[in-house]
């Protein structure tokens, strides 16, 4: 039950990138955040929607992975560095890593992010795919 | 009237070839293919499902209606595969659009015509301004068991409609729905396959309630067949859309742009509303459309809709069906069964 709490209050997050924007520094921060580590009690953090769109910094490929995963071997986790300036780390689905360079343009999609199981409950949230 | 203000598609990025599935179970890949008029299906990734693709088609939907999802009062997800017993989807895609809290939602199921019966369901509440837009889905990620005459077409994907009065792109002219109890295909609680009745399915099912409720639309509208620009069906494969679309008098320019079935399968609840998106994704100003989809169980919803202007303005905002028809990357049989979950695995919770 502290599990399915715990994913429901970040359901803002992980459905619509939810972050924070310093209003001091101009700063972005995802997941959301308390505090700018640079401006400290100067700044103020704000939610921003963040666009889903991206570039990829870095990224792997997983071919070996365990439980679950094993479903979608192989695939792409990368890091992603996004218009607003921040990054995320996340799964580009529909590769297999053939495709896919650094510095390529991705954007949100909604999957789901894993199940509890047969009879518990399933989580979704943000992935990237490739631009077209 | 209400009409359509914005609509938005998704088809997964996976396909398996008729051929394919034939070679498993000794068939005769070109009677199949020739048989149903299907070449190929869309084939959703592990982690995709009806909620995945509602999300998808919902945010393209927005995409072209450009509205504050705020003013959005309902949401109704039509499938026959919705990924839980008891939770809707609805309130998943309506949280994943921004659409919370202030709305009604609801998970609709009527086989393959649920997404059909929420566009009436937004439509009634448009029209009597309980609500300022509705957000009506269908969608499906359809299981045909192994070896099974469905497995050949039963695939994934959905469409969103956005129907409001302003701005509308496209406006309903009337509805005609024609609905019977017939149990021509059915699913029983807890059981992962549908059962049909084979031969069954056609005349007294499909062809009877589609065919009823495109003269019922005419009769009500004074049109027939020579009225349409286009005209789109349900299509759990290719062979009765055509027959269907032939008997009401309609010609292959007037049926085609709509039939979709050979190139991504049977989409189920997705398959009407992806029909009527690949029509207006090249309709012009002034056309006139016919859309009737089907439902086993068994029932019929016709549309009589004219495209107005803003469609130019509008339609490419968003990923058009032919763009993502051919975004596509086959997998084998194989690959197939391991996505859609028909391996047991060592030490895994796959179904
Ligand atoms: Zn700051």
């Amino acid at each position: 039950m502290k599990d399915i709490v715990r994913g429901w209050r970040h359901i803002p997050q992980r459905y619509n990138l939810i972050g924070s924007k310093c209003n001091h520094c101009g700063a972005v921060y995802f997941p959301v955040r308390v505090i700018c580590p640079e401006c400290r009690r100067k700044g103020k953090l704000e939610e921003i929607k963040l666009s889903g769109k991206g570039k990829i910094h870095t990224y792997s490929v997983i071919h070996t992975p365990t439980g679950d995963f094993k479903l979608i071997s192989p695939y792409v986790v990368a890091i992603i560095e996004l218009e607003e300036g921040t990054k995320i780390t996340s799964q580009i689905v529909d590769s297999d890593g053939d495709n896919i360079k650094i510095g390529d343009e991705v954007e949100l999609v909604f999957r789901k992010i894993r199940e509890e199981g047969e009879d518990g409950v399933i989580s979704y949230g943000y992935k990237f795919k490739l631009k077209k | 009237m209400a009409g359509i203000v914005g609509y938005g598609v998704y088809i997964p990025y996976y396909r398996i070839k008729v051929e394919e599935i034939a070679k498993v179970w000794g068939d005769d890949p070109r009677a199949i293919s020739r048989g149903l008029v299907v070449q190929e299906k869309s084939v959703p990734s592990p982690d995709e499902d009806t909620a995945t693709i509602s999300v998808e088609a919902a945010r393209n939907s927005l995409k072209r209606a450009k509205i504050n999802p705020q003013k959005i009062g309902a949401i109704y997800v039509g499938s026959e595969s919705h990924p839980y017993a008891v939770k809707p989807t609805a309130t998943i895609v309506a949280d994943a659009v921004a659409a919370t809290p202030e709305l009604t939602a609801a998970d609709l199921e009527f086989a393959c015509k649920a997404g059909t019966a929420g566009i009436q369901v937004c439509m009634g509440l448009v029209d009597s301004d309980a609500i300022e837009y509705g957000l009506a889905i269908g969608a499906d990620t359809a299981q045909g068991a192994p070896s099974d005459a469905l497995e050949y077409t039963a695939s994934a994907g959905g469409a969103a409609y956005i129907i409001g009065k302003g701005n509308t792109l496209a406006d309903f002219e009337g509805t005609y729905s024609f609905t019977t109890d017939t149990p021509d295909f059915y699913r029983r609680e807890g059981k992962p396959y549908p059962r049909h009745g084979g031969r069954f399915t056609g005349e007294p099912a499909y062809f009877k309630h589609v065919l009823s409720a495109a003269k019922g639309l005419f009769g009500k509208m004074g049109t027939d067949a020579s009225d349409y620009d286009h005209v789109v069906f349900h299509q759990p494969n290719g062979k009765f859309y055509i027959r269907a679309a032939r008997k009401l008098g309609f010609k292959e320019d007037q049926y085609k742009t709509g039939l979709l079935t050979p190139y991504i399968g049977n989409t189920y609840s997705g398959a009407t509303p992806l029909g009527l998106a690949a029509v207006l994704d090249i309709a012009q100003a002034g056309e006139r459309i016919m859309a009737v989809s089907y439902g086993s169980g068994a029932g019929s919803d016709a549309f009589s809709i004219t495209v107005n202007d803003e469609i130019e303005q509008k339609r490419d905002l968003a990923p058009k069906v032919q763009e993502l028809v051919d975004n596509k990357c086959y997998v084998d049989y194989a690959v197939y069964a391991k996505f859609k979950g028909k391996l047991r695995m060592a030490g895994l919770t796959q179904h």
